[in-house]
């Protein structure tokens, strides 16, 4: 592991760490040279207008896109061109613009494909119900439904997971996310489409996940106002640039975001 | 009455039902069968119906569960047809025993539905991995290559164009050794699903990049299933070679594939428990078809055939019909039987049924 990138500029540990990150579709540079520095603990919030490239740079974390150019570091090892599932593997996961559940399962059946890859159990041992299979299966009832209950999702459980309501879907991928057990999440416009009592539920959520698991995360959000209220550092995107960076305060305030946001 | 549907309630006989049916009919038509009371047409009638619900069970893994379309299934039995049967015949002659030595029987299932496996991994390594699509035109090609192949090769290898000599099992057994291989591919698929492999499958189908986002292994699990499918595929070749004196490639063409798919489809797909009885009531309807209608006549039964089908789909699926089906479906005559509220969900497990009002707190 190479320490120089491990270690954040003002010595704190740097979870997640782009260098000119760029991807090009056709002629649109759809992210262009972004530069994130995340470190442990943080909530980090990644704001801008819609089209701004958001959601690609969250794609291009996640290896759903390989970057055209640049590096991408998770906790200092590059993580760059790696497939999706190695990078969830390494630490990443994500929750969807468009929320991605899965419809055919049960509520805690989708969290439990969440923690496929902490508990084991191989494809023999299921088929011939081998005793580690039963044991297993109990080890991902029982932690599901721990998660579940974090997410005061236990009492649904045995919904079919499409038959949710809007904000609880919502909060569910957030639980399957974290049943992946990352070191950074990714939290994509987690309120979009909320009413503003589920949004203060899941600003709560959010808040209580960084406190209780000590959750590094990066959250996407359209919301000026609910990004000022929990991130502590901010970059603004516009046009897949950066066009200001810093602590949310500052960056808010600066001439050039407000005219971004609001138009001329 | 009462009691049977007292006795089918409990948690532990609805979970294991399907085996139970099936290896009650194993249990009865085989003491029938050795006893002589079964006719000759009724253990055919058999043995085609667990060669259908084997097809069609390997195949709703993949298209039901996995959520890809493979449009060859019958080519990966073709494998299975000329190469089991040619290494039965082969046994036979060497080891010098009758065509239905039970050891020769077992050992070209396992070698032909291995082979079929193999074809399947060869054939789904890459065209799993390719999105969209590939999987279908890949198989149709293959389905069509494998059997104008193996007609086209030496006659000393596979018989040619006059097809390929293959030992035959008495037909007394026959049948109930096919019905324990129909458990024995319900064991898998249904363990298979019913477990974090099964979850990870269906997460796949139902939203793959959230699947592989959540790290799941997506082309080792597509890989796996298809190759499991192909495998029993492969089995089900080698039992049709088994029941015929003659395997001719003629057999193995894209109709058969579609006819599997058609089963997979009618019983709904992801459906275990409805692509067995769809593979049960369309061979029962094919075979009867065809003993009914002799002679010039004959040309009306695919007639026939069709006309049910086409009615069948309209009935699944014209709006005008939707309140009758909802009133006498499978699922509701059983529930009724039961007189249980609880709905099947698509992985064949039963989940309580939850009301509307509820789910808005
Ligand atoms: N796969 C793609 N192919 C072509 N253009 C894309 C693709 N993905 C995103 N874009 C474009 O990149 C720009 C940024 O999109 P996006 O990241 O979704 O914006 P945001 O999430 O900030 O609203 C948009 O103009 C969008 O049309
Ligand atoms: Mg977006």
């Amino acid at each position: 592991m190479n320490d120089t990138q491990f270690v954040a500029s003002d010595g704190r540990e740097s979870v997640l760490r782009t260098e000119h990150l760029r991807i090009q579709f056709g002629g649109l540079r759809a992210v262009d040279d972004v530069n994130l520095e995340i470190k442990k603990g943080e909530l980090y919030g990644l704001i801008g207008p819609n089209g701004a490239g958001k959601t690609t740079v969250f794609n291009l974390l996640t290896g759903v896109y390989k970057p055209t150019s640049g590096k991408i570091f998770l906790c200092g090892k590059d993580i760059t061109g790696k497939a999706p599932a190695e990078i969830n593997r390494l630490g990443i996961a994500r929750t969807f613009q468009n929320i991605r559940l899965f419809n055919n399962l049960t509520v805690i059946e989708n969290v439990m494909v969440g923690l496929s890859n902490s508990i084991s159990c191989n494809i023999a041992q299921s088929i011939f119900r081998l005793p580690r299979h039963k044991k297993s299966e109990k080890e991902f009832y029982e932690r599901a439904l721990e998660l579940l209950k974090v997410f005061q999702l236990d009492e649904y459980k045995d919904y079919l997971a499409a038959n949710l309501p809007y904000g609880k879907q919502r909060k569910l991928e957030i639980a399957r996310a974290m049943a992946t057990n990352p070191t950074l999440l990714l939290l994509d416009e987690p309120a979009a489409g909320m009413n503003p009592n589920e949004t203060q539920e899941l600003m709560d959520d959010i808040t209580f996940v960084r406190k209780n698991f000590g959750m590094t995360i990066l959250l996407i959000e359209h919301d000026m106002r609910l990004v000022s209220g929990i991130c502590e550092n901010l970059t603004v995107l516009n046009f897949g640039t950066e066009l200001a960076k810093g602590e949310t305060a500052k960056v808010l305030s600066d001439p050039a975001v407000v005219k971004a946001y609001l138009g001329e | 009455m009462n009691r049977i549907a007292a006795f089918f309630k409990k948690p532990f006989i609805r979970r294991y039902a399907n085996y139970l049916v099936i290896g009650a009919a194993a249990l009865i038509f085989g003491l029938l069968s050795v006893t002589g009371a079964l006719s000759m047409s009724n253990q055919f009638l058999l043995e085609q119906i667990s060669i259908a619900v084997l097809l069609a069970v390997s195949l709703s893994m993949v298209v039901g569960f996995l959520g890809e379309l493979s449009l060859g299934h019958a080519g990966f039995m073709c494998v299975g047809a000329y190469l089991g049967g040619k290494i039965a015949s082969l046994l036979v002659s060497a080891m010098g025993v009758g065509e239905s030595n039970f050891l020769v029987l077992i050992l070209s299932l396992l070698i032909g539905g291995a082979v079929a496996a193999l074809f399947g991994f060869i054939i789904g390594l890459p065209a799993l991995r390719l999105r969209g699509d590939y999987l279908a035109i890949v198989t149709l090609a293959f389905g069509e290559i494998v059997r104008s192949v193996l007609m086209n090769l030496p006659s000393e290898l596979f018989g040619g164009t006059l097809g390929l000599k293959t030992p035959r099992f008495t037909r007394q057994y026959l049948f109930i050794i096919a019905l324990v291989l129909v458990l024995a591919c319900l064991a898998v698929t249904q363990n298979l699903i019913r477990s974090k492999h099964g979850r990870a499958i269906i997460s796949i189908k139902d939203n793959e990049i959230a699947a592989r986002a959540m790290g799941i292994d997506v082309t080792k699990y597509k890989l796996f299933v298809f190759t499991i499918s192909s495998f029993f595929a492969g089995v089900a070749g080698v039992l049709y070679s088994y029941t015929q004196s003659t395997v001719q490639s003629a057999t193995f063409d894209y109709n058969y594939s579609i006819e599997i798919l058609v089963m997979v489809v009618l019983g709904g797909m992801g459906s275990i428990n409805g692509s067995m009885i769809a593979a049960a009531l369309i061979t029962f309807l094919n075979v009867k078809l065809q003993s009914v209608l002799k002679g010039d006549m004959a040309v009306l039964k695919d007639v026939i055939y069709a006309l049910i089908l086409i009615l069948i789909v309209i009935y699944k699926n014209a709006p005008g019909l939707s309140a009758f089906r909802e009133k006498y479906n499978f699922k509701t005559l059983t529930a009724k039987l039961f007189k249980k509220k609880e709905t099947v969900s698509k992985n064949g497990d039963t989940v309580p049924v939850v009301q509307e009002e509820a789910k808005d707190e």
